[in-house]
């Protein structure tokens, strides 16, 4: 265990330095947006002062040197916006609960759901249940947040009142927070739901013809025992895995439409504004940020999967 | 052999599978009854219908495309129209059954203390986890697995493929069956481990007084452990008889082939193996009359009849077969290259 997590560690610090490397190369070096001093100094600025932020700010200097430079003020929270002058790490900051929220309540929401709706097609499979499961998950997964959202906030929010038109509260306030986040939530499990439940639904269906299953009928378990202690439960692998990574990436920002059509300022919908503002900086930190979540999640979802499945303990 | 009252009395099985292709016949008209404490042989190639045969008993291959007919009564239950509940509470407790692949028949995620724990706990509502724990340890131990305290806690990918196997016997001894259906036992492991497992199903046999039925293609394992043989082709059961009367007057072609295709200790080793010409027809679309036929060397015209399972030999009920032959051409005809077979070896060419 000792050693796997050690293995695991090294293994993470090589990733982050990898993607640190490639974004770097990818947004500060190959789209350059202009000369950032200038970006810095202003409109008004005259060709002396640009000159005294570049010198200032380490333009001019070797790119490995600029990459620490970029690298240290990212983890060390002095990395500045050129365009906005905000403290990119304390932006982050303040967008992390909205977009944490948004992801843990949606994450727990679209993997039951899909479990209960996968099993339910798997179990009914070629029936009536399946093909209408089917249909759904179809829309579900052609359906783009920003219209399904649109439609709920005109709708559920604006016509009926049923929910809040947009907005974050803090969990402080947990009844206004969790009313504020029910519609959010559905909106982004719904793509979920449409995918997770048809690999579950395909994977159930392999694993019932598993010769473990037939033992387990042949030593008198009932339907309903065989279903959960040995269907379902080696079926769950590949759905555990895939959402591990899937949280990662909305926590680091990658539920961008979502955030956006219910203004929840969460770190997708500053992703969102500096793309928009081609915020190299602030970009970066959000890469970063996704690939820690990736990295660490994945080594979660690593140690889940050796307790949903013992043999991989070995490997 | 079979006492008044069979433990297992199987008549006129009869399962088929809707399929996209057609409707396979895969057991056509099987009977044969099993006495407690006899082991009772089922050998064919793959396709005769052997496993569909004794998974059928089990109630394993229910389902929307399955049609079963015919009638199988252990003791006063029969099989065949049991309730999926009633099924339950005999699978695992009256009839137990060991499969094929140990490897892959075991769940890879429980520790194989909790899959025999879970049985015992299935069929003996109220016992408690520990107590079912200590029997499960008695279980591991008295099929022969060494340290069983201590291997209850391991995974199957742990075990190799005898222990795993011993592990299925286990399994299937904990809750005392009357009807033990071992589905090639053997055939997934090395030799020496095979007559391992077959001295664990003989003891078995002595302890308990279990009936047994051993679905295998292997006649090495059936000289070894039976005491009666049923040989299937086709999904029809084509002879039927003592072990001794299958391999010492075997009476039907198909028997031959089996018997002359196998490896023996006395044969000359410089001649090839011979083999059964051919493919077993498909279950699609079964050839008219005799199913061995379109194989057969010595099919004449009667062969288009279908044949009856009846006794041929004067004074013995018991040695059933279906094939059209005179029993003294039977007996000429079989006599190939000073041994039986289907065909002389001298024929087979290399």
């Amino acid at each position: 265990m000792a050693r796997f997590v050690v293995r695991r560690l090294l293994v993470m610090v090589a990733m982050l330095f990898a993607i640190s490397l490639v974004t770097f190369l990818l947004f500060i070096v190959a789209l350059p947006n202009g000369n950032p001093a200038a970006l810095i100094a202003g409109r008004l600025a005259n060709p002396a002062e640009v000159h005294l932020i570049t010198v200032r700010y380490g333009f001019n200097k070797p790119i490995w040197v600029q990459y620490i430079k970029t690298i240290a003020n990212i983890f060390g929270g002095t990395a500045y916006s050129y365009q906005s002058y905000f403290n990119v790490d304390a932006e982050i900051e303040a967008g992390l609960p909205a977009t944490i929220s948004l992801a843990l309540g949606a994450g727990v929401i679209w993997l039951l759901t899909s479990i209960l709706f996968g099993t339910l097609a798997a179990i009914r499979a070629g029936r009536y249940t399946d093909r209408v499961l089917t249909v759904l998950s179809m829309i579900g997964v052609s359906m783009p947040p920003f219209f399904f959202g649109a439609i709920l906030i005109y709708y559920a929010g604006y016509k009926l009142g049923l929910i809040p038109l947009s907005g974050y509260v803090n969990i402080t306030n947990p009844a206004q927070w969790l009313w504020h986040l029910i519609a959010p939530w559905i909106t982004l499990s719904i793509l979920f739901v449409g995918i997770y439940s048809r690999i579950l639904r395909s994977t159930i269906l392999d694993t019932v013809n598993e010769d473990f299953v037939r033992t387990a009928k042949a030593k008198g378990l009932s339907q309903g025992q065989v279903l959960r202690r040995h269907i379902l439960r080696n079926s769950l692998v590949p759905i555990i895995s895939l959402w591990g990574l899937d949280l990662a990436q909305v926590i680091g920002g990658g539920a961008i439409l979502t955030e956006s059509v219910y203004s929840l300022h969460g770190v997708g919908y500053l992703a969102y504004q500096s793309v928009s503002h081609l915020d190299t900086v602030t970009l970066m930190s959000i890469v970063m940020l996704t690939a820690l979540a990736v990295v660490v999640l994945g080594a979660l979802t690593e140690i889940f999967y050796a307790f949903l499945d013992p043999r991989i303990r070995l490997q | 052999m079979s006492a008044a009252a069979p433990l297992l009395q199987v008549d006129d099985l009869r399962v088929s599978f809707a399929t996209e292709d057609g409707l396979v016949r895969a057991v056509d008209g099987v009977s044969f009854s099993v006495a407690a404490g006899e082991v009772v042989a089922i050998v064919g190639e793959s396709g005769s219908g052997k496993s569909v045969t004794a998974m059928t008993l089990m109630g394993l291959t229910r389902g929307h495309n399955a049609r079963i007919e015919g009638r199988a009564r252990l003791g006063d239950t029969e099989l065949l129209s049991a309730s999926e509940h009633e099924l339950q509470r005999i699978r695992g407790a009256s009839i137990a059954m060991i499969f094929q692949d140990p490897m892959s028949s075991l769940n890879p995620v429980y520790r194989i203390g909790d899959q025999i724990v879970e049985q015992i706990r299935a069929h003996e509502r109220g016992i408690s986890k520990s107590a079912a724990m200590e029997r499960a340890v008695e279980l591991m131990e008295r099929v022969g697995i060494p340290r069983s305290s201590e291997r209850l806690r391991s995974y199957p990918h742990e075990f190799s493929g005898g222990m795993r196997q011993r592990v299925m016997i286990a399994m299937a001894l904990s809750c005392s069956p009357k009807l033990l259906i071992a589905d090639e036992p053997t055939t997934a492991l090395d030799v020496t481990i095979q007559a391992q497992i077959l001295e664990e199903l003989r003891t078995l046999r002595e302890q308990t007084g279990a009936g047994i039925i051993l679905v295998t293609h292997d006649l090495a394992v059936v000289a070894d452990i039976a005491d009666r043989v049923i040989v299937m082709y086709s999904g029809r059961v084509v002879e039927e008889g003592t072990i001794d009367e299958l391999f010492y007057d075997p009476l039907h072609p198909y028997t031959w082939g089996l018997l002359g295709s196998i490896t023996r200790i006395d044969r000359d080793r410089s001649q090839r193996l011979p083999a059964i010409s051919g493919l077993p027809p498909s279950l699609l679309n079964t050839p008219k009359g005799c199913h061995f036929r379109p194989r057969c060397p010595h099919a004449f015209g009667r062969c288009t009849d279908d044949p009856q399972l009846i006794a041929r030999v004067p004074d013995n009920a018991e040695h059933l077969d279906r094939c059209w032959l005179e029993l003294d051409r039977k007996r000429a005809l079989r006599v190939v290259g000073d041994q039986i077979g289907l065909v002389s070896p001298e024929t087979v060419v290399s």
